[in-house]
């Protein structure tokens, strides 16, 4: 399979990479989740992993979602650290009891006593065509909850330093990943190559300076903010993109810290409005010391409160699009 | 012996007393004075017994009919059992008084299930069950103390007061479950666990007859059979899913075939040594590497379903009188050792009075200790990790949280 010392290189690839490494580094690690093996993952991340380290630590599971996940988490109470694949986070939905009522609370219950050193992780979000079932974005239902982690990563890079991060981590964390990042290539930089490379669970990156407008967005709508930025900066507006990294703990003193720089704000996610990652940005801001240097209420742009339709030109009317987000940077600036 | 003899002597005294204070025509002088010393050496050390046959099923063998049970043996599982009694009964009285509060699931009438599954694994072998925990919690190492304080919700429970009745643990115990059913994939994880690690150790997972009907059990069957996993599921049937009977609710109440390709057992759970010959049996099963084994232990609660139930809408009071009368399992350890001339009726009434003392002892701290402290709220969120800020009730209020 190589190694990850190439200088471009894909989402899915730096998932491989770093299971691959934790694998080898701690025996206690091992994947289990549909496909993962013998099919070498139903998007191709785990392949390889299989032929590499076995029936012991590569688990094919049959499709028992609440059943596989809660024993996902019963091997983590019992020592082990297991990376649990959904294949998609919508199928999630079915053992969400396990992931949020035998993982998230069990280290509080059981005050300090039992701990669930656990990852979930599988693609999140709309894909391409794949329809209402299969398109659900989960970041705000599990940043909803204590005792999880949420992670978000948007680039290669991202992929492999986070997932790392989560799998060394001794709690539950749920990573999100992206279907239609997996083959867009990166350029990874010289440290990123390290087999110790691992980015901070909770710390968001600006990714794009700038001074007249704040962006706060994550996963494969990073990509889209900063498509726009470039647009916008045409027109002399300089936008600052905060790539979140991590939905909970969400990084809001870098967010704060942009706002009293730029005075605007614009979320953008592809998740739906209500309840939303958006909605819980404003709210923390409303309550920080960043409100003040508000020149104008924030916005949220969304996907669209529906569920996702399957005809294309309907799919691509129900997620932002980079000509929404100049149009809403526009409006938040008034200009 | 000294002991003994000193106890027997003050009775003796005692009883010449109220001989002669309530029958003062009775004379005893001249009367020869027989006081018979039951010296340890009287007793029998260990005995055989005739059990119940276990049902049987995917299986050629079943667990042996009779069983040797020692003396010391007899006592540590009477003493256990009345423990447990007790202190269930005691939580019952501290539940009428509003000091525990929310949900209390008690556990008497099915003392012989715990403690019999204890006495055939060892504490480095894994357990885990559903919310009616409070007997294994003590089988598996807590003290009637910290699991008294636990129900009060004070910082000495075992849980430092934060799980409260279904939510408690210890090594190698994965509690207290609140959610019917998802305890048993948690369980054949552990069992995954043990086969992974390579430690020839099992995980024991119990539900009741209400779970048994849960989709996520049968999702655990099949990979647990299908990866050989060291794991025994039992099945608790106490007949009642809190108001339903086992006929309303399942189509076959044959719980120990449910597993269908996994063998099964089914077991007296008011015999403890039915469940520990059972068991035992399990335990070999699962170490020889031959995968998941069920049992099903016909047992009974005589409270109902939880504190808030009376327990006798959908059931008879003769019903609970009878089982009481005939299959109380404490009674029936006690008949066998004394017609076996395993203990003497004075024996267990002091191991009663040890048990009053202890569970007396255990309310009084529970209902004395501390509530936690406030500091302690937003603390263990996560583990290993540096103290992060958690939000309170309203924006200005930054509460710490530290592992």
């Amino acid at each position: 399979m190589g190694d990850s010392s190439g200088s471009v290189l894909t989402a899915a690839l730096l998932c491989f990479f770093a299971m691959d490494e934790e694998l080898e580094r701690d025996e206690r690690v091992f994947l289990l989740g549909e496909e993962v093996a013998q099919y070498d993952g139903a998007y191709k991340v785990s392949r390889g992993l299989w032929k590499k380290y076995g029936d012991k630590r590569i688990i094919d599971t049959p499709i028992t979602e609440m059943g596989f996940t809660g024993i996902a988490v019963g091997a983590a109470m019992a020592g082990l650290r297991p990376i649990c694949e959904f294949m998609t986070f919508n199928f999630s939905m079915q053992a969400i009891d396990q992931v949020i009522n035998s993982a998230a609370k069990t280290y509080y219950m059981s005050a300090g006593l039992q701990s669930v050193p656990i990852v979930f992780r599988g693609p999140n979000g709309a894909s391409a065509g794949v329809a209402a079932q299969h398109s659900q974005c989960f970041a705000a239902w599990y940043g909803h909850c204590p005792g999880l982690k949420v992670v978000s990563p948007w680039n290669a890079e991202d992929a492999k330093g986070l997932l790392k991060s989560a799998i060394r981590d001794d709690n539950p964390v749920v990573f999100l990943e992206n279907e239609l990042m997996y083959g867009v290539p990166f350029e990874m930089s010289e440290e990123s190559q390290s087999k110790d490379f691992t980015i901070p669970i909770g710390k968001a990156k600006v990714e794009r300076q700038g001074t007249h407008v704040t962006m706060v967005t994550h996963s494969r709508y990073v990509s889209h903010c900063l498509d726009a930025a470039a647009v916008l900066a045409k027109e002399g507006i300089e936008c600052e993109v905060i790539n979140l990294r991590t939905i909970r703990p969400l990084d809001v003193d870098c967010i704060e810290t942009s706002v009293m720089k730029t005075n605007h704000l614009v979320t953008v996610e592809g998740g739906w409005p209500q309840f939303g990652v958006g909605a819980e940005i404003c709210a923390r801001v409303m309550e920080g010391p960043a409100f003040n240097y508000l020149d104008a209420p924030a916005t949220r742009v969304t996907g669209v409160d529906i569920p996702m339709p399957y005809a294309k030109i309907l799919e691509d009317n129900s997620l932002p699009q980079i000509k929404d987000i100049i149009f809403s940077v526009k409006k938040t600036l008034n200009v | 012996l000294e002991k003994h003899l000193i106890s027997n002597l003050s009775r003796f005294v005692s009883l010449s007393i109220h001989l002669v204070i309530n029958f003062p025509s009775l004379s005893l002088q001249g009367a020869a004075l027989v006081m018979s010393a039951r010296s340890y050496s009287d007793f029998t050390t260990q005995a055989s017994f005739e059990i119940k046959k276990c049902d049987i099923h995917k299986l050629d063998e079943a667990p042996a009919t009779e069983v040797v049970m020692t003396r010391d043996e007899g006592l540590q599982y009477y003493r256990t059992m009345q423990t447990m009694r007790r202190m269930e009964l005691k939580a019952d009285q501290l539940y009428k008084q509003k000091i525990i509060r929310g949900f209390c699931h008690l556990y008497d009438g099915q003392e012989a299930c715990a403690v019999g599954i204890e006495a055939a694994i060892n504490l480095t072998d894994h357990l885990i069950t559903a919310y009616r925990a409070h007997g294994y919690t003590l089988t598996r190492g807590g003290t009637v103390r910290e699991i008294m304080a636990e129900l009060t919700g004070r910082r000495g429970g075992i849980a430092k007061g934060k799980g409260g009745s279904m939510h408690m643990y210890s090594k190698n115990f994965y509690g207290g479950n609140g959610i019917v059913g998802a305890q048993v994939p948690l369980g054949a994880g552990v069992a995954l666990a043990c086969k992974y690690f390579g430690n020839n150790e099992l995980c024991v997972s119990l539900y009741g007859d209400g779970a048994a009907n849960q989709g996520q059990i049968f999702e655990t069957y099949n990979m647990a059979a299908l990866w050989k996993l060291p794991a025994i599921f039992i099945c608790e049937n106490n007949r009642y899913g809190m108001g339903t009977s086992v006929e309303r609710a399942a189509a076959s109440t044959d719980y120990y075939k449910r597993g269908d390709f996994i063998p099964g057992l089914r077991v007296d759970g008011m015999d403890i040594l039915c469940v520990r010959e059972a068991t035992r049996f399990a335990a070999e099963h699962c170490r020889s590497g031959k995968g998941p084994i069920l049992m099903e232990l016909q047992t009974y609660r005589y409270h109902g379903h939880s504190m808030s139930d009376p327990g006798v809408s959908y059931r008879t009071r003769e019903e609970i009188q009878e089982v009481r009368g005939k299959s109380d399992p404490i009674s029936l350890l006690k008949d066998r050792m004394l017609s076996n001339n395993m203990a003497s009726v004075e024996e267990l009434k002091e191991i009663d009075v040890s048990v009053r003392k202890e569970i007396e002892d255990a309310a009084q701290f529970a209902t004395t200790d501390p509530e936690p402290p406030l500091e302690d709220l937003c603390n263990h969120i996560f583990y290993n990790d540096p103290p992060l800020e958690v939000r309170g009730t309203n924006p200005w209020t930054k509460l710490k949280s530290v592992s």
